[in-house]
């Protein structure tokens, strides 16, 4: 290389091979231009394709679990499933304490987790300015919804069964619920919040009002749709776990519907769960499994869907 | 009248941040009665041979408590279930954001995040019914309950995470970006490897890591589908017992602030301690690799 700089016959060399060079690669390129462009096209298509595959195989699981569920369990679900009590050693009868229970604990859960959830979204969309304090919030909420579910479990029996003495009762299943959808519900809040436009604050502000006035008379009223779905898509989760409540509110077997917030109780994923692993007679009960198991689907799903659904339809309102 | 409402706004804005510190209050609460509970046993085996110790019989008499086997079985099947959902939900994220008509992303997306949504037991309950019989039959293995059925179901499990994480990623790749390698007379699938996906590169991994982080801490279907056994796998269809599972099924026969109760606890801990690391490192990388503008390429 430096040779060639200091001995000008040598540079002209080096030039005159390239200029010789360029002319058959150039013809080279005119030539192979259209087999080349052939070959990516097919190349393409084949990688769309695969692509395509993999989006369309998680429908396909989703629909074969769904169909197989369906296929097995809808059966199994008639009135007196959905109203009676089980029966002979949970070999016969219905869930409806189950329903109860899952109904009660989460909603139990909502309504202690979306006031929370709800004001954590406003802070950290309306108020806080970016620095270490809300680096440190987002990190937190950001490593709470990374907790196994078990291990809310153990904190729900060491805390609030054992420590705080409530025994294992809804109260304490609702309460461990609550601190585990928290995420999910700050989460869809603060998307809801941010979907509002910021000329909706400015003109709030520019006429004089406060910035809680802007955020109670504009900001929310304008969110809430959105803020909503949070709140059905936390409860939908609250209703599907089962580690949390394992320990701390569901039992085997309870002939009583709950009188008080301190009674245990049978939830829907947990009598799944017993019926599936723990019964005396497994295969009999296969029935009652896919029942309750289709009612758990229905319930989640049908919740989710709705959520779904309802945003799909709000952004299009915005956009 | 404008002072006081001055002072509510400085109250209210007061009340909310107290609030926001909630979520940090709850995981510290989480660490500190984990802790509480679970390090006794440290008073009955040394903290080398709980981790590192291979025999988990925490009933019988002396107890074992050596969670090795456990940790290898989450951490295997991890790894089994992240190679099924990487590719998968990383390709459907390229595919939802780059491919897609609008008519089919409506209805893709809706699919995965009902994916995300159907509860474990579900999943738990489908790989033990349905799926561990035809794989028993399939592959004429001993059980159909095993590491490989395990990793399928929490595979489905971790997609929605990766790919919706993902997907986002790619969404926000700036425009111009694409529309300079298209204009260079690259193809779109050129264009999607060698200038999106470096590009998106920070995004996916977060995506990546939280869907392993998801995956590792997964307790209803590791519990009804991994077979259960706390040894060693040496094979992909071997059973294992997973850290979740263990802890699990075993509380509530353990006695009430014994030792498996402490051990139980304990390994609570470690499982904690994983996902909490997972988080970390994502949360890291989303901020610091975080793609700014076109010009940090």
């Amino acid at each position: 290389m430096s040779k060639s700089t200091l001995d000008p016959s040598l540079a002209d060399d080096a030039t005159k091979d390239e200029s010789k060079a360029t002319k058959p690669v150039d013809y080279k390129i005119e030539k192979l231009d259209f087999p080349d462009t052939n070959y990516k096209k097919v190349i393409q298509t084949i990688v769309f394709g695969i692509f395509r595959c993999a989006a369309g195989v998680n429908g396909l699981a989703l629909a074969i679990i769904i169909y197989f569920m369906a296929s097995n369990g809808l059966s199994a679900i008639t009135w007196t499933f959905l109203t009676q009590p089980p029966t002979d050693s949970m070999t016969k009868g219905g869930i409806l304490p189950c329903i109860v229970g899952t109904v009660c604990m989460s909603l139990g859960a909502i309504l202690i987790a979306y006031p929370i959830g709800v004001a954590s979204a406003i802070y950290l969309n309306e108020y806080a300015r970016p620095g270490k304090m809300i680096r440190i919030i987002r990190l937190g909420i950001n490593n709470l919804a990374g907790v196994p579910s078990v291990v809310f479990g153990l904190f729900g029996l060491a805390f609030f069964v054992v420590w705080m003495k409530m025994g294992v009762s809804i109260l304490a299943g609702a309460l461990t619920l609550a601190a585990m959808s928290l995420p999910v519900i700050i989460g869809s809040t603060e998307e809801a919040l941010r979907s509002v436009p910021d000329t909706y604050r400015e003109a709030s502000l520019g006429i004089g009002a406060t910035k809680w006035q802007t955020i109670y008379r504009v900001v929310l009223p304008a969110a809430l749709p959105g803020i909503l779905t949070g709140g059905i898509l936390g409860v939908s989760r609250a209703a599907g776990e089962t580690a949390p409540i394992m320990f701390t509110a569901a039992v085997f077997y309870t002939p009583y519907l709950p009188s008080s917030p301190f009674d245990e109780i049978m939830a829907l994923p947990y009598h799944i769960y017993v019926l599936a692993t723990a019964g005396t007679e497994i295969e009999a009960t296969r029935p009652l499994q896919y029942g309750t198991a289709i009612v758990l689907i229905a319930l989640v799903l049908g919740m989710n869907l709705a959520a779904i659904l309802y945003r799909a339809k709000l952004r299009k309102q915005l956009s | 009248m404008k002072t006081n409402s001055q002072t509510t706004d400085k109250a209210m804005q007061t009340t909310f941040f107290l609030i926001a510190l909630a979520s940090i209050m709850i995981l510290f609460m989480i660490s500190v009665f984990l802790f509480m509970e679970g390090l006794p046993i440290l008073n009955h085996v040394s903290l080398r041979d709980f981790i590192f110790g291979e025999y988990w019989y925490p009933t019988s008499d002396p107890p074992d408590f050596g969670i090795y086997p456990l940790i290898l079985g989450s951490i295997a099947t991890t790894f089994v279930s992240a190679a099924i959902s990487i590719p998968l939900g990383v390709m459907t994220a390229i595919y939802l954001a780059e491919m897609a008509s609008v008519r089919f992303r409506e209805i893709v997306k809706p699919m995965v995040e009902l994916l995300a949504a159907l509860p474990s037991v579900v999943i738990g309950f489908f790989g033990m019914v349905i799926m561990a019989p035809f794989l028993q039959n399939w592959l004429d293995v001993a059980s159909g309950l095993n590491l490989f059925n395990a990793s399928l179901m929490l595979g489905f499990m971790s997609i929605p995470t990766i790919c919706s994480i993902s997907e986002d990623a790619i969404h926000s790749v700036p425009n111009n970006l694409r529309e300079a390698s298209l204009a260079l007379g690259a193809t779109h699938l050129e264009t999607i490897i060698r200038v999106i996906l470096p590009a998106a590169i920070s995004g996916i991994s977060t995506a990546v890591i939280l869907g392993m982080s998801r995956a590792i801490g997964e307790t209803m279907v590791v519990l009804m589908v991994a077979g259960g056994a706390a040894m060693v796998p040496t094979s992909i269809f071997d059973p294992v017992r997973p850290l979740p599972a263990s802890i699990a099924a075993e509380m509530a026969e353990a006695p009430f602030r014994g030792e498996h109760y402490a051990a139980l606890f304990a390994t609570g801990i470690v499982l904690f301690v994983f996902t909490f690391t997972f988080n970390i490192v994502a949360d890291y990388i989303s901020n610091k690799y975080r793609q700014v503008g076109d010009s940090t390429l």
